[in-house]
Order: C-alpha cells, then structure tokens, then sequence
C-alpha cells in the first residue's frame, strides 16, 4: 500500500510539524459584506500527534477544517494568516497539486457517514477510487478496497463492498470512510464530529478503530467535536474554540482537569459529571448569547457573557498568554479563571418524588408489534412499569431498542397490541389519543428533539402557546392571557419574544417554547424524546435545570429519552434500560448506574467516553443491535453478551424480569452476586493497574 | 424490480379507464347531439331522431359508454360522424405525423435542456448560470402561438430560409421533412427548455453542495471525474420525472402548433372533430393523448427506478 514518494514529500529538511496554522483568518460574503468566521486562529500539529479542536457550533471548527482542505464554501475565502501542511501552502497549490495533496497528503471523515457517499454507486466503487487517483487499475483497485475493509474489522468485505450506501448501518459507513480515509496513508488525518451521528456503542467502536489505526499508519489527526468527552479520549492536545476564535489550547488533561479560559470553565461546568445529579444542585449555565459574527471587533471576544469582565476586557483585545503547563489562554484574567463566579447559583431545593403514593402511570404487558412485508417486527415486548408523581424515569438504550415506540404507545400514537394495559391514575386509557377524552390528552403531552420541526414555522410563540391553552386548558380571554405570561416567565422567556416566530429564536428559546407548549395545559406526565441532543453543552444545562426547576413545582413525571448517560443519570430518579423491545433491568438511577449491572447496562456505560477519566473501557459490545423481526432466541441479548453462560442456557431459554435487590429488576441468567463479583474484581484489577481486556 | 413494473403497468391502465370514462362523459357535456351535427340545420327533426337511433345515442349513457370502451379494446374506434368512415381508417397517419414533430421536438430539447441546466448550475452565479437561467425562464413564458407567429415572420417571411406550412410535399426525403419540422418544433423547445433546464440546474447544484462530492473531491478525483460519475447522475434523478410529464404537456402544446403550421397531426384532427362535434374522432384523439401521457410516466418511473438503487433494491434490514 505504498505511494510513490512525491517530490514534496522528500524535500531535503521534513518539517517537524504536519500541519502550521498561522493567524488564519476566513471571511465568509453574506449580502455584499465580509464577516470573519475565523479570527487569528493559531495552532499546530506535531507529527503523529493528535490534537482536537472543541466547541459549541458556530465556533468555526468544521470552517478550519475545510480551510485546511481548502474546501470552504463559495462564499469563504482565507483572508490572512496560512495554513501549512507539510510545510506547503494548500492556497498556493494549482489544480493539479492541490489535487495530488488531497488525494496523498490529507484526509477528511466527517460526520453523517451515510451523506459523505454516493447513494447510487456501489461502496466497492468509490473505495476503489480512492487507488485509482494514484493510478491503480481498476481490478487491482477493487481487490485492495477488500483488503482496506478488513483492515477496518469488516467482516464480509466482499459483501460490503457489493452494497449501496442505503444498505449498511451508519458504524458500518463511518468504518468505510476511515478506511478510505487512510487507504493513501495520509500525513493528517481531519475528523469532523465523526461519531455525532452513532449509537454510544458504535461510537466507541470507531475511536478504537481510529485510535488503533493511528498508531499503525503514524498519522497525525485533527479531531473536531463538541463532545468535550470525546475529545478528552481522543487528543494529546486541545483547543478551545468559541466564535471563531481559538480562546484556549494546551495538553488535554491540562484543559479539561484546569482550564486557563473562563469560557472553557463554563463549558466543563455545564457537563453533567461525576455521577451528578439534580439533586445535588442545579448545573452551572453561561449566560447571554454566542456574538454574530463581526459584532465583537475590539476586546475579548467572549467578554459580554464572562463574570470575570472588566473595562480592560472590552478595550483591549487579549493576546494569547502563557497560562503554565504547556496551555496559553485568551484571556486577560487567566490566573482568576478558575474561581469564576456561578451564573446559575447552585443551591435547589427539590422535591423527591413520592415513591409510597400510587403511580400515575401503570404499564402492564405493554407490547407493539409491526407487521410489515409479512415480517412481525416485535419493537415493544411485555413492559411492566409504575411511574410515581414527580418522578423521572429514564429510558436507555441504542437506536432500534424500542424506547422511541414506548413513548409513542404510551402517547396514543401507536396503537399497542391486544393485552397492553396503560393505566392513567387508575382508569385504563384507550389505545388511540383520538378515543381518549380532553382530561387524558392533556395530562399527556411530549417535548420532541428537534423544536425546529415540532414547531410551526408560521406560527408566533405567542400563537403556539395560547393556542395549547385553549386546546389543553380550555382557557380563554383574560384568564388565557394571564396564564400565558405566567408559563412565559417560568421557561425563562420573556414578553418580549411573544410576537417572535420559531426561526427568529436560537435552538434554546425553541425549546423552550416547545417546553411551555407542553406545560400549557398543566400534564401529569411529560415524555422528553431527546429534549436536548441537537441542542450545545451550554443551552443543554439551561434546560436541564428549568426541566428540573419545573418538575418540583409542578410535580409532574418526565419520561426521558436520552442517549447521553450523564444527562439521564442527571435528570432521572429511576432508569429503564431498554434492548429490542424488553426491559433488561430497571431500578432506582443510583442503583442501576452503580451496579451490579445488567451485561448490556454494564456495556453501555462502558462504551461512554467520561471526562472524568474513570477506568471503565473493560467491554466492548461487538456488531449492531439485531433486527428486531428476528430476535435471537433464549435471552435476546446474548448474540452480543460479553458475559453469556457457557452452558448454553442463555441461548435457550429467555430470563424473566427478577428483582434482585429492593426495587431493583434484572432479566439475566446470571445471580446477582456473580454479576457483582465479577464487576467489582475487574475495578479493582483496574485499579491496582492491571488492566484485563476480554 | 419487475413486480414493481407490473403494479406500475396496473396502475396505469386504471388510470387509462378513468381517462376513459372522463373523456366519454364529458363528450356527452358537449352542446349539441350527433344527429344535428351531421345532418345540419336544414334537416327535419324526424330524421335527426332516425339517425340518433341508427347511430346508437339515444340509449342510455352507460350502455353505450359500454359498447364504445368494449369496441376500443377490439380496435374499433366508431364511426366517424363527419367522414362517414371508421376512425380507425384515418386516425393513424394524424397520429403518426404528431408523434414524428414531438419526437423532434423531444431530441432537440432533453439534451439541450439538461446540458444548459448543468452548465448553468457548474458556473452557478456567474455570468452564463445568470443569461442561461434568465433566458430559459424568459422563453418558457412565451406561449408557443406566440413565439410560432414572431418565427414564421422573421423566419418564414422575412428570410425565407424555412417554409411557413409543417407539412413536407409528399415523396420528400428524411431530411427535407425534418427542414419543414424545425420552424413548427421551435415553439415547442422554448417552452420545455425552461422547465427541464431549471429542473436540471438545481439537481446539478443539490449534488455538487453534497457531503459525498465533498468526499469525492477530497479523494484527489479530477474534477470532471467528480461530475460525470458523481454528479450527473443523482442530479439527473429530478429531472427524468420532469421531463416525463412535459412530454404529456408536449403532446398537449401540439394542438396550437399543428393548427399555427398548418399541420395535419393529432391536433389539428381533435379542433376540427371539436367544431363539427364528431365525438367519435374527438374521443379517440383525446384518448391517444392520454395514453402517450401515461406511457411517458411509466417509462420515467421505470427508469428512475432503474437508475436509483435506494428504490430498486429497498432498504436492507
């Protein structure tokens, strides 16, 4: 798999770094003006080094990344500062260099795997392409790409290659991207959010891969994420970027355990972490809002939202210092970043749930099955649970585990099978929200994931909320006016924003809309699909505590469906964890996030990046979550089970859903005295620093 | 993928009988009966009524709905009122004259069209994207008598470089007939230029700001590589469908053009069926339409099915 040796490549003195960003700055043309999107951006890549750039969007990460491809939109231009890869200058390069740099020199995986390749070519095609740039003829090629797949612990190549893009899971694609990424043995190697859009699972299988890959191809990688975790696993070095400017950079560990940069402080602060949770307090915010671009032009940049502002700040715009310990910070106060004051005091008194009283919502046999092309999809398999007043259960579990059409029957949007009972406050609900009465409707409602399809564009917010409480509240006149003002103010709006529509609002106002469209009519119970995925770290706090803040007050209970574990763990008081359709273990949040865990529990939190650096990398899942029209036979997880019984009674026979400890439900073969034993063995092995690796 | 032709097939020959059933009744809407129409003003009312009855509409609408659908699958289209003859013993030639000018019409504009298109969208903003895609609009809004009237003149008349009537003398060679069919095939290009050039253009512009050109780009391809094997043809998806249902409105604008060129097509037989109130002919006519309509959807649907794998093999899993 060697190149050629290019002549750039052997120029007589190799530069010690792969790639020289100096002082870039880009400007993007919108209506006639330049705005920078990028300001005196500064940094370098050491050979096989790794350095991440973090930060919330329209930080101007993926805009570096495409400057140093040169791939920047129509509109961008680079207007000062350069880029040196190598040693070159990619904006210097003609057409035919700057082609022989992209195809041998440089790399891109960016992060919607199933986007980046051409739905109606054949992957095997457009890997192969990848050596017919350097002049391989095409069989030759396609037997290569076959090589490159098994390289990425692809494990029917051949199959693989033969498929269209459609036809493979999104870990399977990114896998190919970073196969083809590194088919020319690039010296850098950008990764643009490569695992924003996987399952925890996956996620942790293609940073491994990328992490392995990097030792052996001695690469060296720019990791752009705003997943402060991710990059805290992933990078030696780090910078911290916040609109367009580079604010922070320095060792990894350094940043994340003591950062220099008050903006950086904030970040970390709004990251569940530690096994927080929102009884302990509410979770730091920054306050204010991201400047456009151009709007700041003297000062610091983030000196409007920083407690540590003075008159200084906003006259005279900071250099980089020397912070100690490798790190430079953009700040004037650098010393002082650390004890910068809280924007959201942390004190909270809230209410724990009533755990004694009877539930509000009572779940028996719950079961939804698709029939589709004479396939019986079985998506919600024999759910049992009880959810008390002012109680938040978390559900958990990868794409395809049914948590998404468990809210959904429990909503009246799909109709569960014959046998399912819901219970509301002891009368049964019927299957469809279209039979249920106004009192039922409104004691159910749901905040999406996405506000920006879940509200009506056309619609002002002032629109959209009465509307809910005429609808829900039946409330009208006065007494809808004066209601409206109130559910305003306690999502932390203000009157202000009334005549506003949807997209003259950020992603977090939109959210909040959304959430004061559901409290409109004063439900018992509230389903959160994802309320905060496509939302940044900072907006995500916010709307945690006001999720919180509202829950106390009003004693209503949250369904909450959430990828991210630190969020769940936060905002939960018990934790359902969900695989094909069955619950696998279902408890306190304490208990199941502490253990003994359920193998697939157990494999899901180690699967998270923490930025606590805590030892949990001991288990990996292999493959993907199956179909759920054929689920394996015995226990459904034990195709994937690290931990399955060698006398084969977990492929025969299916476990039942046993509580193991006071409140506390596993559906595992496994006692739960062994399941702790051999989890609190390998902690232990962990920390004496033998690490075992199954 | 072939049962998927098949319920396409089905589908459309649905489509046909309710086309059918429309075109019948509303000939029925139509003022004025058969027998007035052929025997004219001047005839008593008695032998109105005899002919009614010869010729079979005075009974009852669905019975002879019935008779006409069931004389169409055997081949047999009715009498004419006007010519006294079988429909099917002239309808044929007309049929075979507008589907050589459509045809011409058709080869002229679909590559023209979809290389302005692409051309247009590789130069986005710059000068050419902006006279090409001004231009196209402009022309696509004159309505083709319009456009016909300001060619014959200048063209015509003026330079005398091209005849003003469509129809070749008989015995002329291939060429000589395709001379005659340019002027009258004009209108019709300007119309479709615009739509499937514009329809072209955004697909073109949707495939080259994609992630997977990105990735194409970046690999090194040269650039003409990116376009022809990852551009065109997902670009290309758009249009087929666009360029399927102008065929149907190609067949439609014939109509004005046959009649301004003095044309003897399909069109021209259906206005003149039209002002004698021959329903017979104007039924058969309209129904061919339809059905060339029908067939272009098909084949469009075939073909992007054809060309677009997410369709043709479903989704795995």
């Amino acid at each position: 798999m060697t190149l050629p040796a290019s002549p750039e490549l052997s120029a007589p003195v190799e530069p010690s770094t792969t790639l020289e960003v100096s002082h870039l700055d880009v400007a993007y043309r919108v209506r006639g003006k330049d705005r920078l999107a990028l300001r005196d951006v500064s940094f370098s890549i050491g050979r096989q080094e790794s350095f991440g750039l973090v930060g919330e969007s329209g930080c101007g990460k993926s805009t570096t990344a495409l400057a140093v491809t040169r791939y920047l939109p129509r509109n961008g231009r680079l207007s000062a500062g350069s880029v040196l890869v190598n040693g070159q200058d990619p904006a210097k390069m003609d057409k035919r260099a700057l082609r022989r740099f992209r195809a041998r020199t440089i790399s891109m995986v960016y992060q919607e795997p199933g986007r980046a390749l051409n739905p109606s070519i054949r992957v095997g095609r457009q890997v192969a392409e990848v050596y017919e740039v350097g002049g391989t003829k095409k069989n030759e090629a396609l037997a290569r790409a076959e090589e490159l797949l098994g390289m990425v612990q692809i494990a029917d190549p051949g199959r693989v290659l033969r498929s269209y893009p459609h036809q493979l899971s999104g870990g399977m694609l990114q896998r190919i991207m970073i196969a083809m990424a590194l088919a020319s043995q690039p010296s850098l190697l950008i990764l643009d959010e490569p695992t924003t859009a996987l399952d925890a699972t996956v996620e942790a299988e293609v940073l491994d891969l990328v992490s392995s890959l990097r030792q052996r191809f001695q690469t060296s990688v720019l990791f752009i994420s705003h997943n402060l975790a991710v990059i805290a696993k992933m990078c030696d070095r780090v910078g911290v970027m916040y609109a367009g400017e580079l604010v922070e950079q320095g060792p990894a560990q350094e940043i994340f355990d003591n950062p220099r940069h008050p903006y950086t402080v904030g970040l970390l602060r709004c990251v569940p972490r530690g096994g927080q949770r929102k009884d302990h307090g509410r979770l730091d915010t920054i306050p204010g809002f991201l400047p456009g671009p151009g709007e700041v032009q003297v000062g610091c940049i983030f000196a409007k939202r920083c407690a540590l502002a003075s008159q200084r700040c906003l006259e005279e715009t900071p250099p980089m210092y020397d912070a100690g310990a490798g790190r430079t910070s953009r700040c004037h106060y650098h010393e002082q970043a650390p004890e910068l004051p809280r924007a959201t005091p942390e004190d909270v008194t809230l209410r724990s749930p009533d755990r004694s009283g009877e539930p509000v919502i009572r779940l028996r046999g719950v079961s939804k099955t698709f029939h589709t092309r004479g396939e019986h999809v079985r998506a919600v398999v024999g759910v049992d649970l009880d959810l008390k007043a002012g109680e938040t259960l978390g559900l958990v579990g990868e794409s395809g585990s049914g948590k998404t059409t468990l809210a959904r029957v429990l909503l009246g949007l799909s109709v569960p099978d014959e046998g399912s009972i819901i219970e509301l406050e002891g009368s049964p609900l019927a299957p469809e929200c279209a039979k249920r009465d106004r009192r039922q409707l409104q004691a159910m409602q749901i905040v999406f994931q996405n506000p920006d399809s879940a509200l009506n564009r056309r619609h002002s917010v002032r629109h959209i909320i009465t509307r809910a409480l005429k609808k829900l509240a039946g409330l009208s006149g006065e007494a809808c006016e004066r209601r409206l003002l109130e559910i305003v103010r306690s999502v932390r709006m203000e009157e202000r924003h009334l005549p506003l529509r949807p997209y003259q609002l950020s992603g977090g106002l939109k959210q909040r809309v959304a959430i004061a469209r559901a409290f409109a009519g004063a439900p018992r119970v509230l389903v959160c699909d994802e309320p905060t995925s496509a939302l940044d770290v900072s907006v995500q706090a916010a709307i945690l505590n006001l999720l919180a803040d509202l829950q106390s007050r009003e004693r209503v209970t949250y369904v909450f469906i959430s990828h991210d574990l630190g969020v769940v763990r936060y905002l939960s008081d018990s934790i359902a964890v969900l695989y094909l359709g069955r619950v696998m273990e279902y408890g306190p949040a304490e208990t199941v996030f502490s253990g003994p865990h359920h193998p697939y529990t157990e494999s899901l939190l180690s699967a998270v990046p923490s930025l606590d650096g805590s030892p949990r990398e001991r288990i990996r899942l292999k493959g993907e979550i199956p179909s759920a029209a054929h689920s394996p036979s015995g226990c459904v997880f034990h195709t994937r089970c690290p931990r399955r019984l060698a006398n084969g009674l977990c492929e025969s026979t299916e476990p039942g859903l046993v509580e193991v400890e006071p409140g506390h439900m596993l559906r595992c073969h496994i006692p739960v005295d062994e399941l702790r034993r051999l989890q609190t063995t390998e902690d232990a092995d962990l920390k004496a620093g033998q690490p075992k690796i199954s | 993928m072939p049962l998927y032709v098949l319920k396409r097939v089905g589908l459309a020959l649905v489509t046909l009988v309710l086309l059918s059933l429309i075109i019948f009744f509303a000939g029925q809407v139509l003022p004025g009966n058969a027998g007035r129409a052929i025997l004219g003003p001047f005839a008593s009312q008695q032998a109105v009524i005899a002919l009614d009855h010869k010729l079979g509409v005075d009974r009852p609408l669905i019975v002879q709905y019935w008779s006409w659908a069931t004389g169409i699958l055997r081949g047999n289209l009715g009498m004419s009122y006007q010519q006294q003859a079988p429909v099917s013993s002239f309808i044929f030639p007309y049929i075979g004259r507008s589907l050589k000018l459509a045809a011409f019409a058709f080869v002229i504009v679909v590559p023209l069209s979809i290389l302005g298109g692409i051309i247009a969208a590789l130069n986005r903003g710059r000068a050419v994207d902006r006279i090409l895609s001004t231009t196209s609009l402009s022309l696509s809004t004159v309505p083709e008598f319009v456009s016909g009237v300001v060619l014959i003149v200048v063209f015509a008349l003026g330079f005398k470089v091209l005849p003003v009537s469509a129809n070749a003398p008989p015995g002329s060679s291939f060429i000589t007939q395709l001379k005659y069919l340019i002027l009258p095939a004009i209108p019709l290009v300007f119309i479709l230029f615009g739509y499937i050039a514009r329809m072209a253009r955004a697909g073109t512009i949707e495939a080259l700001d994609s992630d997977y050109v990105r990735t194409a780009t970046l690999k090194g391809l040269p650039r003409w590589v990116v376009i022809r094997r990852h551009v065109l043809r997902n670009s290309l998806l758009p249009t087929i469908t666009v360029i399927a249902t102008q065929t149907g409105y190609l067949i439609g604008g014939l109509v004005v053009v046959e009649k301004l060129f003095v044309y003897p097509g399909i069109g021209t037989l259906i206005i003149n069926a039209a002002n004698d109130k021959d329903f017979p002919t104007l039924e058969a006519g309209v129904l061919f339409i339809g059905m060339v309509y029908l067939a272009a959807t098909l084949i469009a649907d075939v073909i992007y099915t054809v060309l677009n794998p997410r369709i043709r093999l479903g989704k795995a899993e």
